[in-house]
């Protein structure tokens, strides 16, 4: 009771802070009344204050059904405080303004996130959790040694400060290097995906749905304000290899997905498709793009929390996830499969969803541009994922070969409106696109990008 | 100007869909209250909003969604002709499907999803804009997948698959050429005659190429041959989804866009002038050829009707392509016409399975003596879609054939003919061996209901659109005829 009682006051307070932004702009606030470069900076611009939405409301989400999940469970304990520390990592990442409290958030949510998928106890998910582990420490160590190369040569780990400093230079080169490295392996962009699936796959299911919606996200955001504010003076440009890993992201993936047999695995797969197109606007180069890239995080995080929230319900139903096995979950889950549905109208990027808006946005972009081959990698990536979630949602219309006997498990009421209600989200971002679009463009990062 | 009616007139049967889906299988009778309750309100919407267009209202409803884009809804002349089919169609299905589907499972998911279809339908109907015809087509292939996987068997699940893999490839195709024609034009929004011919002549190329995807996108839906694999597939649903996807929904979806493409995107002078239209006709009438040739080599009733369909539809698109007034009107009539005969059909085909278990052509022998009114309304269907007068479907192929040697196109003549002469080999057998031929003993699967031949809720709605399409052909030269509603579409795209 009292981490669903943390969960609803930070949500109202990032809707606060939105509130805040919109009448008077971009903030920045000194902690402790110390300024940069000594003290800790929190800056909020439309940007950051987007992603605390999208963590409020997946928090906020995933907080209520998992008040119902780990009701009668034996692991509960470690739950609440190592997700309210991991939000806490988020939030704090999402307004830092120095890039070493970056790397403090950032360990912030690695370890917690490591923690919780170990919470599930069994030998998947600790074997899983381990390589999480490791993957997540080597990350975090390239981006300190990026971090540290910057501090040496310009003397400043403020963002903007450091923006302002930047030359090409064979210390800043090499701090871009660590720095998107450590970050790109934090992202599961392919090739770096392999630690992915198993993490998320075996871990408790709000975790799956936090770790997919909201913690890959997070290193992609850092990701993004290197890129835009700090090293656009050095003058390199790599885009058109992030785009590829990531065109090729959304193929592997996606064919992945479509070849695994249990649910979550599936859906684990799917993630890192989805992260592919997160990336495409950087090849891309255009506005448009970006917003359509920035539109994609918000409705991929509550597409895939909602979808790692039906398969949870659907995996605790029938006593396991096998896709095959399925039997008439459409009739005896109704909520939850139309959740999984809903959810996965938006993954398509089929109209009206988030994930439509995002798409065309980017689609929009690389025709301009006669960027074919990025227009075509989108299109074929969304009939694949309308493949793997249609093969699911096919199995569930229909009876299963092998009926074990065993009485299903009931699913309580709250465990299945939580997905249906953040699905349905997904799809309304589709209609309006105006609104997000013009918190967005508060303080603009993205703004001074040339096409 | 009003902004309520389109939103009230999608409301009328999504809020019942969404409504129908929490209800439990036993509250039998709320369900058929909201059922009968949405499609008797969507019709008098309808009426009311003919009535206001008749006297010069205009109705229109828009929601912005980016910048420069918005989703709009507007009651043209065109989309009231598809509004009022669809309105009409779905009353009478909705009363047949409640007496089709008495005791079967999970009838609140199917009238759930069947009502969202009917939204979709209406939606396509109304669209002003591609980006909002494209909402509309790609809700319409989510909805209708339920329906025909409904069963549940692994020969649903299979047949709903091949829809899907068909549909989807098509959305996308559509969706590319949207994304791709908004970087060009930077508008979307449907006009008569199109808003495409002042484009600079260097665009032309990338503008074929549009069309070529346009067409293979909504081609999938209408089913012109290659892409018409999936429709007797999915025949594998019950009557009334057949009877729906066949006759309103999916294929006149597919061919509603291709006319919305030719008259309001690109305009036909336009398109003709590059050349896209002779190949497209060329098309058109070699999917009528084959989808009848096809048609008389199927014992199974609802296949042989698929295949009917497939051939029947492309009509529609011939009459736009051959790129002349009077042919556009053969063309934009027979989406009524086609529509009336069709659902006749499947009626009466899903009338003989449900009663006396007959699904082949070879167990109709003598079968108009134990069911004369169903086989009444199934003739009357059948003649006309033969063409012969005064039936509706004589209507369409005389203003088909008119059109075409009114623009040089003799050759369409024979394609007319030739489909006409495959019709009556296909249909005529069916009627010679349910009328003379003497009956068989036994049936394959018989239920009484009384004296009656079936069930009334199955018997009425064929007779009523069996009237329907003889009427049209009978009154064609009325105020409020689909003719001369078809008359005055066709003015607006040809008048100087």
């Amino acid at each position: 009771m009292l981490g669903l009682s943390a969960a609803i006051a930070t949500a109202i307070a990032s809707v606060a802070l939105y509130l805040q932004l919109l009448d008077n702009g971009p903030l920045r606030y000194a902690v402790g009344g110390w300024g940069a470069p000594l003290g800790i900076e929190l800056y909020a611009d439309g940007l950051s204050v987007l992603m605390l939405l999208m963590s409020a409301l997946v928090g906020l989400g995933v907080s209520l059904y998992a008040l119902r999940y780990f009701k009668h469970d034996a692991q509960p304990a470690g739950f609440w405080p190592l997700w309210l520390m991991m939000w806490t990592g988020l939030n704090a990442l999402f307004l830092a303004s120095d890039i070493f409290n970056l790397y403090v958030t950032l360990e912030l949510i690695g370890l917690s996130a490591v923690a919780l998928v170990a919470l599930a106890g069994n030998r998947h998910a600790l074997s899983g959790a381990m390589r999480y582990l490791l993957v997540s420490l080597l990350a975090s160590l390239c981006y300190l040694l990026g971090v540290v190369l910057l501090y040496h040569a310009f003397g400043t780990v403020d963002i903007q400060l450091l923006g302002m400093a930047m030359k090409a230079s064979p210390a800043s080169y090499a701090a871009l290097g660590l720095m998107v490295g450590g970050l790109l392996l934090k992202s599961a962009l392919f090739p770096f995906h392999f630690w992915l699936p198993p993490a998320h796959a075996s871990a408790p299911t709000p975790v799956s749905a936090l770790l997919s919606a909201l913690v890959v996200k997070a290193s992609f955001y850092l990701l993004l304000r290197l890129w835009f504010d700090v090293f656009p003076a050095a003058n390199v440009d790599f885009g058109w290899l992030l785009g590829t890993l990531g065109a090729l992201a959304i193929l592997w993936g996606s064919v992945q997905a479509l070849r695994q047999s249990r649910l979550k695995m599936l859906i684990a797969y799917s993630t890192v498709a989805q992260l592919g197109y997160l990336f495409i606007p950087f090849a891309l180069l255009s506005p448009q793009a970006w917003q359509g890239g920035i539109y994609f995080v918000l409705s991929h995080a509550l597409a895939k929390a909602a979808m790692f929230m039906a398969a949870g319900n659907i995996l605790k139903f029938s006593g396991h996830d096998r896709i095959t096995d399925l039997d008439r979950i459409a009739q005896r889950l109704p909520i939850t499969m139309t959740a999984f549905c809903l959810a996965g109208v938006s993954l398509m990027g089929l109209p009206p969803s988030g994930g439509f808006i995002a798409k065309w946005l980017m689609l929009d972009a690389a025709l301009t541009h006669q960027q074919w081959m990025w227009a075509l990698v989108m299109i074929v990536g969304g009939l694949l994922a309308a493949a793997y979630v249609f093969k699911v949602v096919g199995y569930a219309f229909t009876k299963a070969d092998v009926q074990d006997n065993k009485p299903a498990e009931s699913i309580p009421a709250l465990m299945e409106w939580a997905p249906l209600a953040l699905a349905v989200t997904a799809i309304l971002l589709g209609l309006n696109a105006n609104y997000p679009m013009a918190l967005l463009s508060i303080g603009n990062p993205l703004a001074g990008v040339s096409p | 100007m009003s902004t309520l009616l389109p939103l009230l007139l999608l409301a009328s049967s999504l809020i019942p869909g969404l409504i129908i889906f929490f209800l439990n299988e036993e509250q039998v009778r709320l369900r058929i209250t909201l059922n009968m309750a949405g499609a008797i309100i969507k019709l008098a919407l309808v009426l009311l909003m003919v009535w206001g267009v008749y006297h010069g209202q205009s109705y229109e409803a828009r929601l912005p969604l980016l910048p420069g884009l918005e989703l709009a809804l507007h009651a043209d002349a065109l989309a009231l002709l598809f509004v009022v089919l669809s309105s009409v169609l779905w009353l009478v299905t909705t009363v047949y499907a409640i007496g089709y589907l008495e005791d079967s499972p999970n009838r609140s998911r199917f009238f759930g999803f069947f009502s969202l279809c009917v939204t979709a339908t209406v939606g396509v109907a109304l669209s002003d804009n591609l980006i909002t015809f494209l909402l509309f087509y790609e809700l319409l292939t989510l909805s209708t997948y339920p329906l025909i996987i409904h069963r549940g068997t692994e020969v649903a699940r299979k047949a709903a698959k091949v829809y899907l893999f068909y549909t989807l490839v098509g959305g996308a195709l559509l969706l590319l050429a949207t994304v791709w024609l908004y970087t060009v034009a930077g508008t979307l929004s449907f006009t008569p005659k199109g808003f495409l011919a002042g484009i600079d002549p260097q665009h032309h190329n990338v503008l074929v190429a549009i069309f070529v995807l346009l067409i293979a996108g909504f081609g999938v839906k209408a089913a012109i041959i290659p892409l018409h694999g999936w429709l007797p597939k999915a025949m594998v649903a019950a009557a009334p989804v057949s009877a729906l996807l066949h006759a309103v929904a999916v294929v006149k979806a597919g061919a509603f866009g291709i006319v919305r493409v030719i008259h309001e995107v690109y305009g036909v002078a336009f398109a003709s002038s590059l050349g896209l239209l002779m190949p497209l006709a060329l098309l058109a009438a070699a999917t009528i050829i084959y989808g009848s040739i096809r048609a008389l080599y199927q014992d199974d009733l609802k296949r042989r009707l698929a295949y009917s369909t497939i051939s029947q539809v492309s009509y529609i698109i011939l009459g736009s392509a051959i790129a002349g007034p009077v042919a556009a009107i053969g063309g934009i009539v027979h989406l009524v016409h086609q529509g009336l005969m069709k659902i006749t059909l499947f009626f009466c085909a899903g009338n003989l399975a449900e009663t006396l278990g007959i699904h082949k052509i070879s167990e109709m022998n003598g079968v108009g003596r134990r069911m004369p009114w169903t086989m009444a309304a199934f003739t009357l269907a059948a003649l006309g879609m033969i063409g012969v007068p005064p039936l509706a479907g004589f209507i369409s192929k005389w203003y088909l054939g008119v059109g075409a040697l009114e623009a040089d196109q003799g050759w369409v003549i024979w394609i007319l003919m030739g489909s006409s002469v495959l019709n009556a080999a296909y249909f005529l057998p069916i009627l010679h061996a349910a009328w003379f031929k003497p009956p068989s003993p036994v049936w394959p699967a018989e239920r009484h209901f009384g004296n009656k031949e079936t069930a009334w809720a199955l018997l009425l709605p064929p007779l009523i659109t069996a009237l329907f399409s003889l009427a049209t052909g009978l009154f064609a030269n009325t105020e409020f005829s689909p003719l001369q509603w078809a008359i005055f579409i066709s003015a607006l795209e040809f008048k100087p």
